[in-house]
């Protein structure tokens, strides 16, 4: 199978390779050989090439084939991520050791929250999801995919890709624009029409942050809320892996029940470590960890539901002073 | 003793990330002992020792890093053997992007941080492209878009290492690497052992301290750009 690809590169131009696999020409550009001869078979291009930017890589024209077809393969497998239709997380052990007595499966579209004083284990749980913990942590959880437990090796072909993370402190350190920001990532992913999931993910961004922002706005220049919510949407339109944490996203400037209900509905699984109630109560199911275990697993009542309007009336009361105390307003009692 | 090169940029994390890993290899009950190759300076010295792993620390002063790491790297071996760890973990500074401590059958990771910037991966050479893990440290305070795109570069140069992203301070993702660290070979001499990448040439007379410069001071090896 390789070797047959390794022939058909090599008998192809650059033309033709960078037409059907544009993601080949940072490739190129990576080992200074963006000035091949791109009507030329690769294999004859190369001999072209000189030997000393060749010799400086540690490469010669064999391993740039090589290497070549490596990486569009590489490629081409992250592409296609694993299908995740349930992870399952059976419990461990608290911090002294008692046996932690649940299991919990979780489905695509779900949304769980993690509640718990700090430091009472939360980020431990995120952790163990992430590594796909095999009792091997120092919590002895057990993640099941799709009911099955994993090899290492399992877990080292994942790499990474199951999970996507969003995490308290979110900058943006490139110096593009959104639009610029967006196209690079989807072409990453390679979306077969990235500036059309572009345009997507700016409007949904759009949506959920408080003050809009052009596709001309350099990343750098948003503000919190604003790079919050462009990671989110970016999360929810663009991102490959099946299952996202959320460590407390609570901070204000993006609509965070709509920021939740966007990644569920692309049929994410979404766990929230939170302190937030409102994030807390959205969630079909909240674990409650208490001294490094799972203390209980509790399903949102249609009681708690229906309580969920009234804490937002509240968040809402919450957010429009904070919105006049921004516009130089004044608060009174009747404002309130 | 397990035998592992890491090496990385300044200030990337190579430090913090061997700390996490001696955590997570101090539970399963490893000894772990580190030898640091630096340049000049170097404050590690009491990190390790504050966190109870035994170190030695070397300069290459006006030396050329890389050189000075391959010509002390088997007396290391001794060293850790003598001592008798488990683990012995080299820890040195791709300082020009071209160093490259790594060596065939000894498992090689580089450590790079997300706010290098995400086209960091292919601006450096051997360190990242030989290695077999890569190691991406402060994803915590990049978007994760940031983070994909990042391991997309990273790709480009080494389609086969394997990617762990680790937080340096919460030490999350470090299980993980210490899997890897696990599948690291045994080495008890490194004698017929040879280098993944040739160390940057040298011997000119710039290398023996001449200063003046000058087409009458230059000999050895040199290279002369083409100017049109």
């Amino acid at each position: 199978m390789t070797e047959d690809l390794y022939e058909i590169i090599a008998g192809t131009t650059l033309g033709k390779l960078l037409a059907s696999h544009p993601v080949a020409a940072d490739f190129f550009v990576n080992y200074n050989l963006q000035n091949l001869k791109s009507d030329l078979p690769l294999s004859e291009a190369l001999d072209y090439a000189d030997e000393n930017t060749l010799i400086d890589f540690g490469l010669d024209k064999a391993t740039v084939l090589d290497q070549l077809v490596r990486f569009l393969q590489t490629v081409a497998e992250e592409k296609q991520t694993a299908a995740v239709e349930e992870i399952t997380i059976l419990g461990g052990q608290t911090k002294s050791g008692e046996a932690e007595e649940f299991t919990l499966s979780i489905k695509p579209g779900e949304i769980v929250s993690i509640v718990g004083p700090t430091g009472s284990g939360k980020s431990r749980l995120l952790a163990d999801i992430e590594c796909l913990a095999q009792r091997d942590t120092p919590t002895k959880r057990l993640i099941l995919v799709n009911g099955k437990t994993l090899e290492d090796e399992e877990r080292f072909a994942m790499d990474g890709r199951l999970v996507a993370q969003l995490s308290q402190n979110m900058n943006f350190v490139m110096d593009l624009s959104v639009e610029e920001f967006l196209e690079m990532h989807a072409k990453s992913r390679l979306h077969p029409e990235p500036e059309r999931v572009a345009a997507e993910c700016f409007a949904a961004a759009n949506e959920l942050a408080g003050e809009k922002f052009t596709p001309d706005t350099k990343v750098t220049q948003l503000s919190g809320g604003q790079s919050r919510a462009l990671m989110i949407a970016d999360t929810a339109c663009m991102s490959a892996s099946p299952i996202v944490l959320i460590d407390e996203i609570e901070n204000a400037g993006v609509d965070r029940r709509q920021a939740i209900r966007m990644l569920a509905k692309n049929e994410k699984i979404v766990l929230i470590s939170t302190h937030d109630p409102l994030l807390a109560l959205i969630a079909g199911k909240r674990l409650v960890i208490k001294n490094g275990g799972v203390h209980a697993v509790i399903e949102t009542t249609p009681e708690e539901r229906e309580s969920l309007a009234k804490i937002e009336m509240l968040d809402n009361t919450l957010q429009s002073i904070r919105n006049r105390l921004r516009t130089g307003g004044r608060i009174t009692p009747d404002t309130i | 003793m397990k035998l592992i090169t890491v090496a990385g940029p300044p200030s990337s994390g190579k430090t913090s990330v061997i700390l996490r890993l001696a955590d997570v290899l101090r539970e399963r009950g490893k000894t772990i002992g580190v030898v640091k190759f630096d340049c000049l300076t170097s404050f590690d010295r009491e990190r390790y020792t504050e966190y109870g792993i035994p170190v030695q620390v070397g300069f290459a002063g006006k030396f050329c890093p890389d050189h000075f790491f391959i010509s002390n790297v088997e007396d290391a071996v001794r060293w850790g053997t003598e001592q008798g760890f488990d683990i012995l973990i080299t820890e040195s500074a791709g300082l020009c992007n071209r160093c490259s401590p790594h060596i065939r059958g000894v498992l090689a990771i580089c450590v790079i941080d997300n706010l290098s910037g995400v086209h960091t991966p292919r601006k450096i050479g051997p360190m990242l492209k030989f290695a077999d893990i890569v190691v991406v440290t402060k994803g915590d305070i990049v978007s994760q878009a940031e983070r994909e795109v990042f391991m997309f570069n990273i790709r480009q140069v080494n389609s086969s290492a394997k990617i762990v992203f680790i937080n340096g301070i919460t030490g999350q993702g470090a299980f993980m690497l210490g899997k890897h660290a696990e599948s690291a070979s045994e080495t008890t001499s490194l004698r017929g052992y040879k280098l993944r990448f040739t160390t940057p040439s040298s011997v000119c007379s710039y290398c023996t301290g001449e200063t003046r410069i000058g087409e009458e001071y230059q000999m050895g090896m040199l290279r002369k750009m083409e100017f049109p």
